[in-house]
């Protein structure tokens, strides 16, 4: 609960330094101030405690994954500083500031609500903070349409959201996750209908903001509108989030009822991995390329939501890791090269090796990464996902899933192709330190998580 | 502690290599490779010390916690099986080092510590008994490989080498597939070699877990019809690729399938002889046939590599000692052959510029001795008595013939088709009229001459005087034998 509250402060500050005329200052306070929550963060591990009359509770599974959010959040703010850098930005760096702290209090919220308010309200603060800094390159066309486009669709889930909620609340008469899932339990035989269209509902609504098929039209427009870094923060932090709470919300309140949608759980996660798979074979934007991978990963995460009787959190939150370092690592570099090349597409990629081998080597650690070969954490988190689902029954699955990664390997393959064999482009390419580091430390736990994974494999 | 040793001078190497350039890398990769081979051959004395105890036991093998769960150990050691494919690997690797010597290679340090990387890759797959771990350095060993063939390789290189990863990357996912399905299914919950040949998993599970691992080590070995990759790769990789191809990596799919498919699900195997072998054998003729017919000097080399790797299979699936122990021996005989064989179409094209078997001729005339070493290696590659192969193909052939005496008719068909293609290649290549393309062929310079000299007499000392080779193979094919023996 520290943790929401100090990030919240954080955020405040934001908007704060924007009178005090500390702009200059803002991005360094913010990193340290993250850096401190984030190791105040770990001592709420083992030492579970609820807050607020039962609306919020700590348990290790939200400090793994609060912690995770600070580290994602911490690695966004160092990239951010080379990012905003037009005056138009600049002018606005405090506003942008704020709103991401408040993105990360609505993750903060969604991992650790024990209140369905708590869920809801943590799910539209992480999500009007996004339809904002979607759209917050306001002189572009693409970004103002990403910027609406999420909030349309992203109001209309959360209507779908509020509606379950209100009709497991008319059942069960409570909004708290205990005791519904207290009813869940005594009733597991003779579920009331109208707590089944409830949990539908709510499972559409969450199915919508992993960005699971065929709720997922949005992501890769969104995606590829937004400002890069926020498609980094919107594909890394707001997946992993949308992850985490609906994992706890199924895990805690429905994992008895799961019964009636496990068909409507398996064929989303069937579709999600086929599609993302193979929509971006054909994509030639990179950032429409991460996007439809991120489907792809979405329906890998999936495979650990339908199988989440065996308890498949700590396999969740090492997929989580892998996913989120490998993503973060090709963001920054990403975002590197479209400022050299002026392009999105991944011609700009092209040559990559021959004039920066050490960049490219990096992407291509990252994208090894993504594809799950090994010695990468990719890898590992991919195997004990597989692991865990065929441990509980899901054979065909996880052969499904298997089928798709070989897909996979294609499109992660084209762009390590245009980095070594094309021809080079006249740009050059050179990231600052501040990404260079970055660069650095993402794929450096990357490797030593692909060495070491047992610290995550039963961490939960 | 030997094993991880062995394990570790690659690695090490390879980090070393990426710091040092210019023509320093490959003098220091060349070094490090003759050390590991030194050290090779320590470890070769004390695995065959008499009075093998406890404690020499404990000497060559490491076995420790590495995730607790699910319960994946790092665990390796040596037996007669993967020592002798950590000498085959360990004796070709200074002779691939040393192919590089005198050629401009771009970036070589990168070369080199990828080769070095390799190298590791393959001494960990040979020597791991945990099934992840093998995984782990079996699909380590493909990440070097394909940037080699792509970074260094010659014409389509990017479209052939994609299929290459993809096609193998294809069967080592079913692989994994397939060890997922091992663990959870059998009751000790390991993957560790020894545990998975005691617990045999039900009997109705077998031919799909059969199925699984076949198709990843019939893409990699390869067995027709899961060959397209090879003959592309073979011919657009640069020839230290192709040499480590042919030579190394291709045995890891043949040991695997001694390791980790016979003894691991001896029923699914039986059960599948009949369709295995009859793929295999179609291939050998098909194989052969081809090469007949191919003018390209590469491509010929790597359809006559699917003849000979395919009779090796298949003498293998034959599931008698016999068989498994020709195939060991042959699959160290074919190693040093076909690197051999590799090595001179790339000391031809390169002098030539050429690699049409028609458009070449009376090489004889201008370099004797390069023709000498050149009909000793093809001497060796069709299996003429007194040379490495003649004792594994005939072993082999015993043990087909021993299963079926049709099969090993028409697998041995092998000897005479093979003869027909390598007879008839030496000599549109060497003999004859000097052809108007071959006006100059400069003398071989001191590395191709140590390589070429080296092969030539491994050829002939194997030949000769294979005893330690099959003294060593033998235990060990008798143990395969009984682990996969079906009562």
């Amino acid at each position: 609960m520290n943790t929401l509250i100090y990030t919240a402060c954080l955020g405040l500050f934001g908007l704060l330094a924007e009178i005090f005329n500390l702009r200059k200052y803002l991005i360094p306070i913010l990193v340290l101030g993250l850096a401190v929550i984030f190791s105040l963060n770990l001592q709420t591990w083992n030492n579970p405690q609820t807050h607020f009359n039962g609306m919020l509770s700590d348990s290790n599974f939200s400090t793994a994954f609060s912690g995770l959010a600070l580290f994602i959040m911490l690695i966004i703010l160092i990239l951010s500083g080379d990012f905003y850098t037009s005056t138009d930005d600049e002018k606005h760096i405090s506003d942008y500031m704020a709103i991401l702290m408040f993105t990360l209090c609505g993750a903060l919220m969604m991992f650790s609500f024990s209140n369905m308010a708590m869920l809801f309200l943590g799910i539209e603060t992480l999500s009007i903070s996004l339809y904002v800094m979607a759209g917050s390159r306001r002189f572009e066309v693409k970004s103002n349409e990403a910027g609406f486009k999420y909030f349309l669709m992203g109001s209309f889930a959360s209507a779908f959201l509020l509606f379950g909620i209100a009709l497991v609340f008319g059942v069960t008469g409570t909004f708290s996750i205990d005791g519904i899932g207290n009813y869940m339990r005594m009733h597991s035989d003779n579920l009331d209908p109208l707590f089944i269209v409830g949990m539908l509902l709510m499972i559409f609504a969450m199915l919508f903001k992993v960005s699971a098929a065929p709720f997922h039209f949005w992501a890769p427009d969104v995606y590829e509108g937004a400002p890069t870094l926020i498609t980094a923060l919107m594909s890394t932090l707001v997946k992993i989030a949308a992850f985490a709470a609906f994992y706890r919300l199924l895990s805690t309140c429905f994992v008895f009822a799961l019964g009636k949608a496990e068909i409507i759980l398996t064929i989303s996660c069937a579709a999600t991995l086929l599609v993302g798979n193979l929509v971006a074979l054909v994509q030639d934007n990179f950032k429409r390329l991460l996007a439809y991978s991120g489907i792809s990963h979405a329906g890998y995460m999936m495979l650990a939501i339908i199988s989440l009787q065996g308890s498949t959190d700590s396999a969740l939150f090492l997929y989580s890791v892998g996913y989120a370092v490998a993503s973060l690592a090709a963001f920054a570099i990403a975002i590197t090269v479209f400022k050299s090349t002026g392009t999105e597409s991944i011609s700009g990629f092209n040559g990559l090796a021959k004039k920066n081998p050490l960049l490219a080597a990096s992407l291509t650690m990252a994208m090894l990464s993504l594809a799950g070969i090994p010695p990468f954490v990719g890898f590992f988190g991919k195997y004990f996902i597989f692991s865990e689902a065929f441990r509980n029954g899901w054979q065909n699955m996880v052969f499904l899933a298997i089928i798709s990664s070989i897909i996979g390997v294609f499109y992660y393959m084209k762009v390590i192709v245009a980095m070594y064999s094309k021809p080079a482009n006249e740009f050059e390419i050179k990231p600052t330190f501040s990404y260079q580091m970055v660069i650095a430390i993402c794929l450096i736990i990357s490797i030593i998580l692909g060495l070491y994974p047992g610290v995550f494999t039963k961490l939960l | 502690m030997l094993t991880l040793i062995l394990l570790l001078i690659p690695l090490v190497a390879s980090i070393i290599a990426l710091f040092l350039r210019g023509e320093l890398v490959k003098w220091f990769s060349f070094i490090a490779t003759i050390v590991q081979l030194g050290f090779t051959f320590y470890v070769f004395s004390v695995f065959k010390t008499p009075d093998a105890n406890e404690a020499t036991k404990n000497l060559l093998s490491l076995n420790i916690e590495w995730i607790n769960s699910p319960k994946i150990n790092f665990n390796i050691g040596l037996d007669g099986m993967s020592l002798l494919m950590v000498i085959l690997t360990n004796s070709l690797m200074p002779l691939i080092v040393l192919a590089g010597f005198n050629r401009k290679q771009e970036r070589s340090h990168i070369l080199y510590s990828l080769m070095l990387l390799m190298h590791f890759a393959l001494i960990g797959v040979f020597v791991s008994f945990d099934g992840f771990l093998y995984y782990i350095f079996w699909e380590l060993a493909l990440i070097p490989i394909y940037f080699i063939a792509l970074n260094w390789g010659g014409v389509n290189r990017v479209t052939v080498t994609l299929k290459f990863f993809i096609y193998t990357l294809a069967g080592s996912l079913l692989m994994l597939f397939g060890f997922l399905f091992l663990y959870w299914n059998t009751p000790s919950h390991s993957l560790s070699w020894l545990d998975l040949t005691m617990n045999h998993i039900c009997s109705c599970k077998q031919g799909s877990i059969f199925w699984m691992f076949f198709l990843a080590y019939a893409i990699k070995i390869p067995i027709i019809p899961f060959h397209t990759w090879q003959p592309d790769t073979y011919s657009s990789a640069p020839t230290q690729g192709t040499m480590l191809l042919s030579g190394i990596m291709l045995k890891m799919g043949l040991y695997s399938l001694l390791r980790w498919l016979l003894p691991i699900v001896p029923m699914g195997t039986s059960d599948n002889t009949y369709i295995v072998i009859g793929l295999c054998i179609i291939g050998v003729v098909y194989a052969s046939v081809i090469a007949i017919m191919q003018t390209d000097i590469k491509k010929l080399f790597a359809y006559s590599s699917i003849a000979h790797v395919g009779l090796i299979a298949a003498g293998i699936f034959a599931l008698n000692v016999q068989g498994i122990q020709g195939g060991l021996v042959q699959m160290l005989a074919h190693g040093i052959n076909v690197v051999g064989l590799f090595y001179c179409a790339d000391i031809i094209i390169n002098r030539t510029g050429s690699s049409d078997i028609n458009t070449l001729g009376g090489i004889r005339v201008l370099s004797p001795r390069f023709a000498i070493y050149f009909l000793i290696i093809v001497l060796g590659s069709v299996a003429l008595p007194l040379t490495n192969s003649f004792i594994g193909e005939f072993m082999l052939l015993l043990g087909l013939f021993e299963y079926n005496t049709w099969a090993a008719l028409v697998a041995g068909l092998t000897v005479i088709l093979g003869a027909v293609y390598m007879l008839r290649m030496y000599q549109k290549v060497m003999l004859g009229d000097v052809n108007e393309n071959v006006t100059v062929f400069e003398y071989l310079k001191w590395n191709e001459e140590l390589v070429l000299a080296t092969i030539a007499i491994l050829i002939f000392a194997f030949g000769i005087f294979p005893k330690p080779i099959l003294e060593l193979v033998a235990p060990i094919s008798e143990q395969i034998y009984r682990l996969s023996f079906v009562k």
